[in-house]
């Protein structure tokens, strides 16, 4: 049982940031600071992995095409947009906000406000009294007073 | 009235969702169309002395076509490419990627060779510059250089003739 829990995790850590062993990093800071931005970018060709987990072969000529570009000193926006320009928004995890993805950011807002003011509608008119003619009022009464005696 | 609305709640839903499910994913956008073309010098796949560079394919109408040997795709769509050759429309640059020489060459002399120039990208440099992210791919340019169309999978006869075909005589009788 132990060995098997060992053997999973060996496995798991395996999987957790694909091939980095080749990168030289002058110290932790920059390490990490190389690993959240991979871990931001989308590898297109799996496209459910980011650049920091994905095998593909892509993924790996990305990573070092990052890891090259953060060594000659761009900052981290500089080389987001550097792979924007060539695979478009969709490589980032974080979609930016412009007018084409106003309904990704806002449209959830917008549901939950609509929802919010068809339940709200619905219970304010619930509680109001509810109307009935005096005739039926009457005749509530009578057969009200019939019951009790 | 209002007992109409879960199911009109239903049909937007299922219609929506039905969009969703007939798209690909794997299709994304390039940001290329409409840009000039990227910049490159590469070895030609036939000889390594000699260069291949976007200024062989600036100037008229060229076709890029990303391929290599391992790429099962472009196996398929090969002969749609000879055949576009024969055409004698455009000429055709291929984009060797990430591959072996000497298997590229010899694909080519088995299966006949499409292109009017092969370049050699052995570690994808400039496949990245072009945004490549999955063989076969076919980029059009036009005379001046500008990427006018992209297609990501592979090519077909039916694709060439309703849609390669006819937007490859469109630029040329732009120039």
């Amino acid at each position: 049982m132990r060995f098997l829990i060992g053997a999973l995790l060996i496995a798991c850590a395996g999987v957790a940031g694909a091939g980095l062993e080749a990168y030289e990093f002058t110290d932790a800071a920059e390490e990490q600071r190389f690993k959240e931005l991979i871990a931001e970018l989308r590898c297109l060709v799996c496209q459910n992995q980011s650049l920091l987990d994905s095998d593909a072969s892509l993924a790996e000529d990305l990573r070092r095409e990052t890891y090259n570009l953060m060594k000659t000193g761009r900052d981290d926006a500089q080389i987001v947009q550097y792979l924007v320009d060539r695979y478009g928004n969709f490589v980032r995890y974080r979609p930016p906000l412009d007018p084409s993805t106003y309904l990704l950011w806002f449209g959830p807002l917008v549901l939950f406000l609509l929802g919010g003011f068809w339940v709200f509608r619905t219970v304010r008119h619930q509680r109001a009294a509810p109307q009935i003619s005096e005739a039926d009022a009457e005749r509530a009464a009578r057969l009200l007073d019939e019951e009790s005696k | 009235m209002k007992r109409w609305l879960p199911l009109g709640i239903f049909a937007v839903l299922a219609v929506l969702l039905g969009i969703g499910l007939s798209l690909d994913p794997r299709k994304v956008p390039s940001p290329l169309i409409g840009k000039s073309m990227p910049a490159f010098e590469l070895a030609q796949l036939h000889d390594a002395e000699r260069t291949v560079s976007d200024a062989d394919l600036r100037g008229e109408v060229s076709v890029l076509n990303v391929w290599g040997t391992w790429c099962a795709g472009c196996r398929a769509e090969h002969d749609v490419l000879l055949r576009l050759a024969r055409t004698g429309l455009v000429r055709i640059i291929g984009l060797n990627w990430k591959d072996d020489r000497q298997a590229a060459q010899q694909w080519l002399r088995e299966l006949g060779n499409p292109y009017a120039l092969s370049a050699f990208d052995q570690d994808g440099r400039v496949a990245i510059d072009w945004g490549v992210y999955g063989a076969p791919e076919t980029f059009i340019m036009d005379a001046t250089g500008i990427v006018r169309y992209k297609h990501i999978g592979v090519l077909n006869d039916e694709l060439l003739d309703q849609e390669i075909l006819p937007l490859l005589k469109k630029l040329k009788s732009e120039t």
